[in-house]
C-alpha cells in the first residue's frame, strides 16, 4: 500500500497558482479559517517578479505548536498552474498528496508513484454553474478552498463566517461565494475519502494573536509615532507601506470640524526627491519617514548623508529584497545591512533597527520617531520582504498612552526669550547631541544656516581642520550615545551552560526559536542573542565574549552584519562562524540546524585531527 | 562662507519699513562672489523687495542647492533659518519644508546648473505639484564654481570663454514652469533692478508655484563676445512684456495711471500687481498664447523679460492634498496619536 503522509495541524500546504487568477482572497481565506479554529498557521507568498498570467505560489505551513518560520518540503500540493507542474510534483514529500484541476485528465506519467493524487474536475464544475468568464475563474479558487475543507477537515462554520465577514454588506456577493464554497465542499465528501491523512483539529493555540503584514504594520507604526509627512516612490517590498500610511491616515488623521488631513502623502518622482523631501520637512520640525528597497537606497545616498551631517532626523523603512542591482525584486534578503550602516560617501555611520515580525515593525517604527528626532540623524528601520510582504501571526500590537512624543533637544522661542545660549552644534550636555531650532521660531535668535559643509559650533561655514575634527568626533560621540537609547538585544534563555552561542536577527527570528529546539535534539545546546540595533549594545560584545565559539545566522552571500561586528567591535573575528541563507527564500530551522550541525561536525573532526597529530 | 565680517554701520537716518526694520536687517553675510556678478544684483533685489513688503526675516525659509546661486542665500535675510542642500535637489528638500509648515514664505535659490541640469526633474516636479514658493533661478549659462562649462541653458552656437562652442540646444525654463503649470512665471535681468523689485514682490505674495528666471551673467566665465549671456548681448535683445509696480494688500490702489495704459492683476491674497504695458497686445492671462509670444521672440533672438504669465486664482499643494490649515509641525500628541483603545480595534479585527 501506497505510504499516505499522516499528521494533526502540523503540514505544509502549497498552492501553485496563476497571477492574476484572483487566488490570492481565496488562499487568505484557507490560512485565516485554520487559524480561526485556533491553530497557528504561517503563509508565505512566494512570487516571481511579474504582474499577471505568470507563476505565484502561496505556502501554508500549519503548526499546532505555533513554529512561524518557514518549514520547507510540500505536505500537500494545489496544482492550479499548468505551466509550473513539473516542478510542483517535484516538490511534494514522499507519500504527500497533489490536488488538481481533473478537468483535463492528466496521463499517468505526469503524476509520482509515490504520492496520492486527487483530481477534481474544478473547470467543469465552475462552467456548469457560471457563465461569466471572471466568474468562472474567481469561483474556481473559492470551489478547491470548499474541497480543501473536507479533505484537511477545516471547519467549514469558520471559513464562512470569514466570507460573511468579508462581504459583509454586499448580499449577493456573499451568498455566491457561499455557493461556491458549498459546491467545493459537497463534491469532495461525495467524491473522496475525507479526510485524508492530513488533517486540522480545533484547539486554542492562537490565542490572542494577530495576523497581519509587516509593511501595513510599519505603516501604523508611523501614525503611533507622530509622522505627519511621508514621500515615496513605489519600489515592491516597499510599496504597501505608503499605502497602508496613507489608509491608516484617512481613518486616523482627519481633523473632526473640517475634515481636513493632518498628514501630507506625496508620490515623489523618484527615491532621491523622495528622501529629499523627508528632510526638509523634519528640518521645518514634521516627523517624516520614506519606504524603499535596496535600489532606492542607493538612489538616495548622497541625501543621507546630508541628514547625517547636518543632523536632520529622518526615517528610512528599508523592506529588504534580493540583491544586488535588481537582484531578485520579490524575494527577501538582509541584504542592506553594510549599504543603510554607512549609507553615501565619507566617514558615515547610522542607526539600524531590526524588527523580527509586524509586531516589531510596529514597535520600532513608532521608537524610530523618537530616536530620529532624539539623536537628530537617519533612522534605518530594517524590515524585509518576508515580515513586509506576509501575513504573520504576532501578539497584538500595544501601546501605552503615558508614552508622549519625544522631539529631542529642540530650542523653544521661550527658551530663546529666557537667554538661552544657542549655537547649532554645540555639545552642551557632553552626549554629543546639539539643540536645534524650527525655523521661523524666534525673530531675533535661533535662526542658523543649514548645510552639507563643515562648519563651527555656531554653525557657521569652516574648513579650519579643528573644527572639522571637532565636529567629526561629536558624531562619534552621538553614535555612542544612541547605544544607551536603542532596543537591546534579546537573550533567548537556556537553561543548560554552552560555550556555543548563536545571534541572529530580523526576520530570521522564527525559524532560529524553532532551529533552538533542533539543534537540542540533535543534543547540541546554544546559547541565543537577537540583535536589535547597530549601534551594537554592549550585551553583544559581552555574549561574544562568553562563548568561544558564534555562530551569526544572516540571510545575504557575504555576511555583512558580520561584517559590521568585525569593524565596529573590539572582537576576535575567528569566533564568528556565519551561517548564510541566501537564495531568496525565508530561512528555515533545518536550513539553520543543519549548517550549524554540520560546522560543529566538521570543527570536532578538526579538532579530532589535530589531537591526532595529522 | 564669508572670511569678512560685514560692519555692522546702520545710518541713523536710513529708511524703515512698517516693521521699522532698516534694510540692514535683511542683508547677510558679504558676498564671496566676484565682483560684478549678476547674483549679487539679485540678492540685493531680494533685500529691497523684503524690505519693502516688511516680512518679518525670521518667517522666510531660503533653500538653495549648490553652485554659485546657491551660496547667496548666505548673502541676505541674515535672521531666515537657511538651508543649502545638495546639488539640484533642493526643490524637494523646499517641498518636504512646505509640507511641515505651510506658515513660512519659501524661496527657493537656484542656478542654471542646479536647475536646468542636475536638478531639472526636481525643478519640473516641484513647478508641477504647486509648491507655494518663489523658486528663483540665476541664470547666466555657465558653471561659475567649477570653472566655465556650459549649462543646460546656454545657447546653441555660443562660445565659452576657451572658446568652445556649444551644440546642445538650450533648455528655456521660463516655457518648462508655464508648460508645467506654474502660477506666476516670469523673466528678468539682473541688471533691470526696476523690473525685478515689483516682479519679487509679487511673486512673494502669490499664493502657489511663482517662478522667476533672472538672467545673471558670469563676469568670471561668460561675459564676453561669443556669450549669449553677457551683459551687452542682454541688454541689446531684452524685450520687456510689460514694466510693473506691486501694490501690497494693506496699501490704497493708487490711481496715478491713465487708463487704457495699466493694468490692475489682483492675486489671491488680495494684493495687486499692476502692470505697466508697453507690448499693447500682451496678454499675461493667457497662458498658450504666452508661450506662443516668447517661443515667436525667442525665434527672432529675443529674450522676452516681464511677468509672462499669472493665474489669479493659483492653488498650491496644500490645498490639492486637503490638509489642515495649521502647520504640520505644529500638530501634538492629541492630533497624532490614535491611542491604545483604536489598537484594540485593530487587534481585534486582525484575529
Amino acid at each position: 500500500m501506497k505510504k499516505q503522509l499522516a499528521a494533526v495541524n502540523d503540514f505544509v500546504v502549497k498552492f501553485a497558482n496563476v497571477n492574476g487568477s484572483g487566488s490570492a482572497s481565496a488562499n487568505t481565506l484557507f490560512a485565516k479559517s485554520i487559524m480561526r479554529m485556533g491553530v497557528p498557521v504561517s503563509p508565505r507568498n512566494i512570487f516571481p517578479s511579474n504582474i499577471q498570467g505568470l507563476p505565484t505560489w502561496y505556502e501554508v505551513r500549519v503548526s499546532e505548536r505555533g513554529w512561524l518560520g518557514r518549514r520547507g518540503g510540500v505536505d500537500l500540493m494545489v496544482a492550479m498552474n499548468p505551466q509550473t507542474w513539473n516542478e510542483d510534483v517535484k516538490e511534494i514529500a514522499a507519500g504527500g498528496y497533489l490536488f488538481y484541476d481533473s478537468t483535463k485528465p492528466m496521463p499517468a506519467s505526469k503524476f509520482r508513484d509515490d504520492i496520492t493524487v486527487i483530481g477534481m474536475p474544478l473547470t467543469q464544475i465552475c462552467n456548469r454553474t457560471y457563465t461569466d468568464a471572471r466568474q468562472r475563474q474567481l469561483f474556481k479558487n473559492i470551489i478547491y478552498v470548499g474541497a480543501l475543507s473536507a479533505l484537511l477537515d477545516i471547519d467549514p462554520e469558520a471559513i464562512k463566517k470569514l466570507i460573511a465577514e468579508q462581504y459583509r454588506g454586499k448580499e449577493a456577493l456573499l451568498d455566491s461565494n457561499i455557493k461556491a464554497f458549498e459546491m467545493g465542499r459537497d463534491y469532495a465528501r461525495a467524491e473522496f475519502k475525507c479526510p485524508i491523512g492530513l488533517r486540522c483539529e480545533a484547539r486554542d493555540a492562537v490565542g490572542d494573536q494577530i495576523f497581519l503584514e509587516g509593511n501595513s504594520a510599519a505603516a501604523l507604526g508611523a501614525v503611533y509615532g507622530g509622522a505627519t509627512v511621508c514621500a515615496w516612490y513605489p519600489i515592491t517590498p516597499s510599496s504597501s507601506v505608503a499605502e497602508a500610511f496613507e489608509r491608516h491616515c484617512k481613518k486616523f488623521r482627519r481633523e473632526p470640524e473640517t475634515g481636513d488631513a493632518r498628514f501630507a502623502i506625496i508620490q515623489a518622482e523618484d527615491e532621491l526627491a523622495s528622501i529629499g523631501m523627508v528632510i526638509g520637512a523634519a528640518w521645518n520640525g514634521s516627523r517624516s519617514f520614506t519606504a524603499t528597497s535596496g535600489p532606492g537606497i542607493s538612489l538616495m545616498q548622497e541625501f543621507i548623508g546630508l541628514a547625517y551631517f547636518a543632523e536632520i532626523p529622518a526615517v528610512i523603512i528599508d523592506v529588504q529584497r534580493g540583491g544586488p542591482s535588481t537582484g531578485m525584486p520579490t524575494r527577501t534578503q538582509q541584504s542592506d545591512v553594510l549599504s543603510c550602516a554607512y549609507a553615501s560617501h565619507g566617514d558615515t555611520k547610522h542607526v539600524l533597527l531590526f524588527p523580527e515580525d509586524p509586531r516589531e515593525a510596529f514597535e520600532l517604527t513608532a521608537l524610530a520617531f523618537d530616536y530620529a528626532d532624539r539623536l537628530q540623524t537617519p533612522i534605518f528601520v530594517m524590515s524585509d520582504l518576508d515580515i513586509g510582504m506576509n501575513e504573520r501571526l504576532c501578539k497584538p500590537l500595544s501601546w501605552d498612552d503615558s508614552k508622549l512624543i519625544d522631539r529631542g533637544k529642540v530650542m523653544t522661542e521661550e527658551m530663546l526669550d529666557a537667554g538661552t545660549a544657542f549655537g547649532r552644534y554645540l555639545d552642551v550636555d557632553g552626549d554629543g547631541i546639539p539643540y536645534r531650532t524650527y525655523p521661523g521660531t524666534h525673530p531675533k535668535s535661533g535662526a542658523y544656516f543649514t548645510r552639507g559643509t563643515t562648519k563651527d559650533r555656531m554653525a557657521k561655514y569652516s574648513e579650519a581642520g579643528p573644527d572639522y575634527i571637532e565636529n567629526m568626533e561629536r558624531l562619534l560621540k552621538k553614535f555612542e550615545t544612541a547605544k544607551s537609547i536603542l532596543p537591546a538585544p534579546v537573550r533567548h534563555a537556556n537553561k543548560v551552560a554552552t560555550r556555543i552561542g548563536v545571534m541572529y536577527y530580523g526576520s530570521t527570528s522564527p525559524a532560529m526559536e524553532e532551529a533552538f529546539e533542533l539543534l537540542q535534539e540533535d543534543g547540541i545546546v546554544v546559547d541565543g542573542l537577537r540583535i536589535r540595533a547597530f549601534p551594537f549594545h554592549e550585551d553583544v560584545e559581552k555574549f561574544v565574549a562568553a562563548h568561544d565559539m558564534v555562530f551569526l545566522v544572516e540571510q545575504n552571500r557575504d555576511a555583512q552584519l558580520r561584517t559590521l561586528l568585525m569593524t565596529e567591535c573590539e572582537m576576535d573575528p575567528a569566533k564568528l562562524t556565519p551561517v548564510l541563507h541566501y537564495d531568496g527564500t525565508p530561512i528555515t530551522a533545518r536550513f539553520i540546524a543543519g549548517a550549524i550541525g554540520a560546522k560543529l561536525g566538521a570543527k570536532n573532526a578538526q579538532a579530532q585531527r589535530s589531537a591526532a597529530g595529522n | 562662507m564669508t572670511y569678512i565680517a560685514k560692519p555692522k554701520l546702520n545710518h541713523p537716518q536710513a529708511a524703515i519699513n512698517t516693521l521699522g526694520f532698516t534694510r540692514r536687517h535683511y542683508e547677510g553675510t558679504i558676498s564671496t562672489l566676484c565682483a560684478g556678478c549678476g547674483h549679487d544684483s539679485i540678492s540685493g533685489a531680494i533685500i529691497q523687495a523684503f524690505f519693502e513688503l516688511s516680512i518679518e526675516p525670521h518667517r522666510v525659509a531660503k533653500l538653495s542647492g549648490i553652485g554659485c546661486s546657491s551660496k547667496t542665500p548666505t548673502y541676505f535675510l541674515g535672521g531666515s533659518h537657511g538651508f543649502n542642500s545638495v546639488h539640484g535637489r533642493m526643490p524637494s528638500v523646499l517641498t518636504g519644508a512646505n509640507l511641515a509648515n505651510r506658515d513660512l514664505i519659501y524661496l527657493g535659490v537656484s542656478g542654471d546648473g542646479d536647475s536646468a541640469s542636475i536638478g531639472f526633474g526636481q525643478f519640473a516636479h516641484s513647478i508641477r505639484r504647486g509648491v507655494n514658493m518663489l523658486y528663483v533661478v540665476e541664470n547666466n549659462g555657465v558653471y561659475g564654481l567649477t570653472k566655465g562649462q556650459f549649462s543646460a541653458t546656454a545657447d546653441q552656437g555660443s562660445k565659452s570663454k576657451k572658446g568652445a562652442i556649444n551644440s546642445d540646444s538650450p533648455i528655456d525654463l521660463v516655457s518648462v514652469a508655464m508648460q508645467l503649470g506654474a502660477t506666476f512665471v516670469a523673466r528678468s535681468f539682473s541688471g533691470d533692478k526696476t523690473q525685478l523689485v515689483p516682479l519679487l514682490k509679487a511673486a512673494i505674495q502669490h499664493k502657489g508655484a511663482a517662478f522667476i528666471d533672472v538672467l545673471s551673467p558670469c563676469v568670471a566665465f561668460n561675459n564676453h563676445g561669443g556669450s549669449t549671456k553677457s551683459y551687452d548681448y542682454l541688454r541689446e535683445h531684452n524685450e520687456a512684456v510689460n514694466r510693473l509696480d506691486f501694490i501690497p494688500k494693506r496699501e490704497e490702489i493708487t490711481t496715478d495711471y491713465a487708463p487704457g495704459t495699466v493694468e490692475d492683476i489682483e492675486q489671491h491674497d488680495g494684493s495687486v500687481v499692476r502692470l505697466h504695458k508697453v507690448a499693447e497686445d500682451y496678454d499675461p492671462y493667457d497662458r498658450i498664447a504666452a508661450m506662443n509670444y516668447l517661443q515667436a521672440h525667442a525665434a527672432r533672438g529675443e529674450l522676452v523679460t516681464g511677468l509672462l504669465y499669472l493665474d489669479r486664482e493659483p492653488e498650491d499643494l496644500h490645498s490639492h492634498l486637503g490638509t489642515v490649515k495649521a502647520p504640520l509641525n505644529t500638530l501634538g500628541d492629541k492630533e497624532l496619536c490614535p491611542g491604545a483603545k483604536a489598537l484594540d480595534a485593530i487587534n481585534a479585527s486582525l484575529r
